[in-house]
């Protein structure tokens, strides 16, 4: 069995040799032609004149389009059809594309694209959550408003009572390779695209469109993507198009990619929001009524800022059962880039406000944050002899005994007001967090350390300490429910080698790795067996994005089916011929037994291919048990719960609000891994990315709605030493009550949610300097943390 | 321009326009499309190469580094990490079994960074791979695949050796060759490290005019010292900079180990950083404090100021058309220096504010107080009303806080992307603060605070 194995990355040996191809490393024809967009430099307004002349007389620049000679559709929007390509004349922010440039070589076409004159009339840009709630600027009609028992009355009625508000930056995916696709012309007008992207089936879909042709003339290829994290899943569609109408115009194949500056300006980033609450609580922490407001900031475009936004409230209450929650959320439009798709997909965002909640909570009260949290925790799944059932129990030995003894907080009793009931209406009924926190606070060492860095803190006049645990409990299927469909196509070919195809794509995920391994296992033979092959449209039809860390859940199962269904095929001419029953035939170590015989499993597959049995076929998967009304707020959005806790420890200056994280200790539920090391890195890389977010990502526009921060020189992603110094990271390997791929559960997203517990940590550091709650806002940068350690202090 | 220079091993004669980017060339010319972008400015390691000199083996960016700075040395590019039968470098293989690779798109660059370190026997991970960005791994694997080489022999196909080639026109031998040349093309460009001169060609598609290459010139490579100072040539890397003053004035090698990653420091020399005349460059307000001394050169003329005179204003210096730095001198025994560089991430971050300051204290009053800052005005500045409500009086908690409150006589800083004015000023007060605490033995730096 390749299952559960911690095998690598399936293209690591082409990583480490610089082998792996990536869009700008294919080789292309001669006479390729190279593109680049002229960007507008104004952030809202309308062109009054376009004089591109010296574009056009630039070395070599073989053409100039603009939204007029585009022939069919001038859009690459994702879902409103309110992105054009090029722009139509009003400009919405300052780097949209409004001409395209085509040249001989890629720095050519991006010199040229700077020597466009546009005169645009200006307007006022609409920057702000202020400036767009008080223009009413906004998608959707009026905020989207879900609600769980009646707010108002649970809020008065309550003992305790707080109000906040706090703000939350966005964030830049800076996937290490930019944006990129390259195009390339077939006979009778059909198109071949090579794109980096997560959603192919998008990319075919928008350039078909673009080229007024059906799907069938087109045909989109993606080996790997240097990384994605919801950047690359509506992002790639403009360079995508770009290529393939340029390339329609010059019958060349035609290649563009963004230099890191131009993909910073151009594409969208992670939401920020702004998130009021109001919190009524009794006197052990335990919330009555909580009512949160979101705004969000989508940009310009809807892009995919519709089932963002629903995320965040979908994940506004986490861990914890809210007897009352009220969830407003307002979609803003603003002048700035089309926020987008980013890990986590708003979830993020929700979950921090409700931590955020819990943290106010707790200072409020004067009592342990990690004690507030479990009081309010959903329900523990099942009785201890159900969770037996499910082989719940047999990851403890994994962690030693000490997990479940030990001096850590006990689980509080579940109150009478506990619903087990999302506001959303969903019951939860896999909620595992309370043994995991059991578990995470005694490997941690929680309770000793808090005490330790107390007595630390008193004795430091500058520096001060802070450790902190949160929660994450992640739904996981698509919101729009019939994207929750997978597909795949397996040939066996007559020496008993394999070919694997799927949906899914590879953004260094190890997606393709943990599909192989399934697809080997189904036939009982070694990995090497199996050829992992480009996801390609013309294979596997219809695709959802791998997205919503659904790609070895929904791509799995997919293969799974498929690769059962061939083996049933050759079971029953093997069984047939050897006249015995297909319950004596195992396909297992290579080999196909069929009653006391023994062959290879390639002589098993001459066998069939001399049968004439069929050796291919397509499989199909649709996550079950779903039904979600997005405009009520009610149903049943998600297939299961992924969770996992984490325990941040920091250290912060008080002079200048330098800080740094010291240690993490992380306990992650991936159910019964398909590949442990695979998830150990997803959830390694989930941590640091997310404390980056909180910490030193920041971005910064001015007053004219100009990002100023657009490449790494001036916004900063964790670098090396940013990661903890002590960094434990332990799987909680439960098998998934859910009938998942071998009851293992996606990984990609939740992990990222952990990083949380390291701006937690940052609060309680802060919190210690004096009276007053830090009211931290995010990211917290040396210079918010410095203003944090002066509010409380009062 | 003719370059020649030796490539995985083999011997490449290139003509070269004087600004083509290795990395352009690497991808372009000769497909090795190994070696990546992603970003085009030196801030991502992705395009790291092995570059082999008389001096060893150092990684640098290649997308900042022009064709002619290589001529007569010896570039690894990740095509040439493995073995001529295919054999896997020890840090290839350790990246594959420790996980050190997810979409692999930054890895060519970890595993070149991590091939020289392995080469020069180098342990200090963290830092040697502090100019290598992933946004994947979270860089714990890395970390591990790093530890888990370190004790394993270095292939002896990495072991480079530089060759030897003619001397070329554009790369003046000597400071006499360079000052008569400058001199004749006043209007030229000198291209030292190329880590700023990279981005005008790369971001801004300047066209440089006439160049000189400076990495030839030995006399602007020497360092020396004597009983009471350190003689810096203008060309000597921030790499030979730090370990030169590692014993001295560590608190200096902190900020300069800080300023750049190993990529940046191997390429920036400590005379372009001050030349530039930014007001941000780390090194001028370090060797004000220091109260170093700046030498310049025109035709056969030399003279020399006060590193502090040399900026006059925002794109402004002390230096006529034709003259150029030849180095600085800076002196020994200032043991009192701190220097403190405030950005939003440790590493391979340009400063919001860099404080330097050097006071001291003779029989517990303050005898001479030189503080400098970066970040703070459109030059490189001395705090001068600071210093002089410092001198003379006791050094203790009051004389500090009253000249605390002189910053702001001293300073308007601005509100950019790295800060705001408010917070740069604050910051810069508490960093007297802190000098004072930590002059007292307080503990006052994250960094050294284990968990």
């Amino acid at each position: 069995m390749s299952i559960a194995k911690p095998l690598p990355h399936d293209a690591a040996k082409l990583h480490v040799t610089g082998a792996a191809r990536y869009i700008d490393d294919v080789p292309i024809p001669a006479g390729s032609l190279h593109l680049a967009f002229g960007l507008s430099e104004v952030a809202r307004g309308q062109i009054t004149s376009m004089d591109l002349s010296a574009v056009r007389a630039a070395e070599g620049v073989v053409e100039v389009l603009v939204a007029d000679d585009l022939p069919f559709a001038n859009d690459v929007s994702p879902s409103a059809h309110d992105e054009p390509l090029l722009s139509d004349g009003t400009v919405h922010y300052v780097g949209q594309p409004i001409f395209l440039v085509i040249a001989k070589g890629h720095l050519a076409a991006r010199k040229a694209a700077r020597l466009g004159k546009i005169e645009i009339e200006e307007e006022t840009p609409i920057l702000t959550v202020e400036e767009a709630l008080a223009a009413d600027s906004r998608f959707e009609n009026g905020p989207r408003i879900w609600a769980k028992g009646d707010v108002v009355p649970a809020l008065d009625a309550a003992p305790h009572r707080l109000t906040g508000s706090f703000e939350l930056g966005g964030q830049e995916h800076f996937y290490l390779e930019g944006q990129a696709a390259l195009a390339l012309p077939q006979e009778n007008g059909d198109m071949v695209v090579q794109s980096s992207t997560q959603h192919p089936t998008e990319i075919q879909h928008k350039v078909a469109e673009a080229l007024g042709i059906p799907m069938h003339g087109v045909r989109c290829e993606v080996r790997r993507m240097g990384g994605g994290f919801g950047g690359k899943e509506s992002q790639g569609n403009a360079l995508a198009v770009a290529c393939a109408v340029a390339a329609r115009a010059t019958g060349r194949a035609c290649k563009m990619r963004y230099d890191r500056d131009d993909d910073m300006m151009i594409t969208g980033k992670r939401h920020d929001f702004r998130i009021d609450y109001d919190v009524g609580f009794d006197a052990d922490g335990s919330v009555h009524a909580v009512d949160f407001t979101q705004y969000t900031r989508c940009g310009w475009a809807m892009d995919l800022s519709l089932p963002v936004a629903d995320r965040a409230m979908l994940h506004a209450d986490n861990a914890y059962d809210l007897p009352a929650a009220r969830i407003t959320s307002h979609r803003l439009k603003t002048n700035t880039q089309s926020a987008t798709a980013f890990r986590g997909f708003g979830g993020p965002q929700g979950v921090l406000g409700i931590e955020r909640v819990m943290d106010a909570v707790a200072h409020e009260l004067g009592l342990d944050p990690v004690a507030v949290r479990r009081r309010n925790y959903y329900p523990e799944m099942g009785a201890a002899a159900e969770a037996d059932d499910l082989g719940a129990a047999a990851h403890v030995s994994d962690l030693g005994a000490a997990a479940l003894e030990g001096d850590a907080p006990s689980p509080a009793g579940i109150s009478a007001q506990k619903t087990g009931t999302t506001p959303y209406g969903m019951e939860v009924t896999d909620f595992i967090l309370d043994g995991m926190t059991d578990a995470l606070l005694v490997t941690s060492d929680y309770e000793v350390r808090r005490r330790e860095i107390a007595a630390w803190n008193a004795q430091q006049t500058i520096l001060k300490r802070g450790i902190a645990f949160s929660p994450v409990k992640f739904g996981i299927s698509f919101t729009l429910t019939h994207l929750n469909q997978a597909g795949a196509l397996v040939h066996v070919y007559q020496d008993g080698s394999i070919h694997l195809n799927h949906g899914g794509t590879e953004m260094g995920q190890g997606l393709f790795q943990k599909v192989a391994q399934v697809a080997a296992s189904r036939f009982g033979v070694p990995l090497e067996t199996v050829k992992i092959t480009a996801t390609d449209t013309g294979k596997v039809p219809n695709t959802s994005a791998t997205a919503a860390s659904s790609g070895s859940d929904l791509n799995g199962m997919a293969v799974m089916q498929a690769c059962d269904v061939i083996r049933a095929r050759m079971t029953e001419a093997l069984a047939l011929d050897a006249a015995v029953g297909a319950d004596a035939v195992r396909f297992e170590d290579g080999e196909v037994h069929v009653g006391e015989r023994v062959m290879s499993f390639a002589e098993a597959a001459s066998f069939a291919y001399q049968s004439r049995v069929s050796l291919s076929a397509t499989g199909f998967y649709k996550t079950p048990d779903l039904s979600w009304d997005r405009i009520k707020g009610q149903g049943r959005p998600f297939f299961y719960f992924a969770q996992g806790c984490a325990v941040t420890e920091v250290v912060i200056d008080t002079l200048t609000g330098e800080n740094r994280i010291l240690r993490a200790d992380i306990l992650h539920d991936a159910g019964a891994s398909l590949n442990p090391a695979l998830d150990i890195g997803q959830v390694e890389g989930g941590y640091v990315q997310g404390a980056g977010w909180l910490t030193t990502e920041e971005l910064v526009w001015d007053d004219k709605g100009r990002l100023r921060t657009h490449a790494p020189s001036t916004y900063k992603i964790p670098a090396c030493s940013d990661r903890p110094d002590v960094f434990n990271v332990a799987l909680w390997d439960a098998p998934n009550p859910a009938q998942t791929i071998y009851r293992s559960k996606a990984v990609g997203e939740p992990p990222f949610m952990l990083g949380i517990s390291a701006y937690l940590a940052l609060s309680d550091a802060v919190g210690s300097c004096g009276p007053n709650y830090p009211d931290l806002q995010a990211p917290a940068t040396a210079e918010e943390v410095l203003a944090a350690v002066r509010r409380t202090r009062g | 321009m003719t370059v020649t220079f030796l490539l995985n091993g083999e011997t490449v004669e290139v003509d070269a326009p004087p600004t083509r980017t290795l990395l352009e060339w690497l991808r372009e010319d000769e497909d090795l499309c190994g070696t990546k972008e992603g970003c085009n400015e030196g801030d991502c390691g992705a395009c790291t190469v092995m570059v082999t000199d008389d001096q060893g083996a150092r990684a640098l960016n290649a997308c900042i580094l022009f064709l002619p700075q290589l001529h007569g040395k010896a570039v690894r590019t990740v095509e040439g990490l493995s073995g001529p039968k295919g054999e896997l470098h020890p840090v290839q293989k350790a990246m594959i079994s420790h996980h050190g690779s997810q979409c692999g798109f930054c890895t060519p660059g970890f595993v070149m960074s991590m091939a020289v370190a392995h080469r020069n026997g180098a342990t200090d991970h963290d830092d040697q791979l502090a100019g290598n960005l992933c946004r994947c791994t979270g860089y714990a694997p890395i970390i591990r695949a790093a530890q888990a080489t370190q004790e394993q022999d270095v292939p002896e196909w990495v072991e480079d050796q530089p060759i030897d080639v003619a001397p070329q026109a554009f790369a003046p031998h000597t400071e006499d060759e360079l000052a008569a040349w400058y001199e004749a093309h006043p209007e030229g460009t000198l291209i030292a490290g190329a880590t700023d001169v990279g981005l005008l060609v790369t971001k801004q598609f300047r066209d440089l005019g006439e160049v000189a290459f400076l990495n030839k010139c030995a006399e602007l490579k020497q360092i020396t010292r004597s009983e009471t100072e350190f003689t810096f040539g203008a060309g000597v890397t921030m790499t030979d900079v730090l370990e030169a003053v590692r014993e001295d004035y560590p608190s200096y090698a902190e900020m300069i180990r800080r300023y750049g990653s190993v990529q940046v420091r191997n390429a920036a020399t400590i005379g372009g950083n001050i030349a530039n005349g930014s007001p941000i460059g780390d090194n001028p307000p370090a060797l004000i404090a220091l109260g170093a001394t700046l030498k310049l050169r025109k035709g056969k003329a030399r003279r020399e100021m006060p590193i502090e005179d040399f900026f006059i204003d925002y794109g402004k210096q002390n230096r006529t058309l034709g003259e150029f730095v030849t180095g600085a001198r800076v002196p020994l025994g200032q043991d009192a220096l701190r220097c403190y560089k405030l950005s939003k991430r440790f590493d391979q971050d340009i400063s919001a504010v860099c404080g330097c300051f050097n006071v001291r204290v003779e029989a517990g009053s303050v005898a001479e107080a030189r503080i400098a800052f970066g970040g703070m005005a459109g030059i490189p500045k001395r705090a001068s009303a600071v210093e002089a409500a410092l001198v003379s009086k006791p050094w203790d908690r009051d004389t500090v806080e009253a000249a605390v409150s002189c910053f702001k006589d001293d300073f308007t800083p601005l509100t950019d992307m790295r800060a705001s004015a408010a917070y740069r000023l604050e910051a810069a007060e508490n960093m007297l603060r802190r000098y004072f605490a930590e002059s007292s033995g307080a503990s006052v730096n994250v960094l050294e605070v284990s968990p």
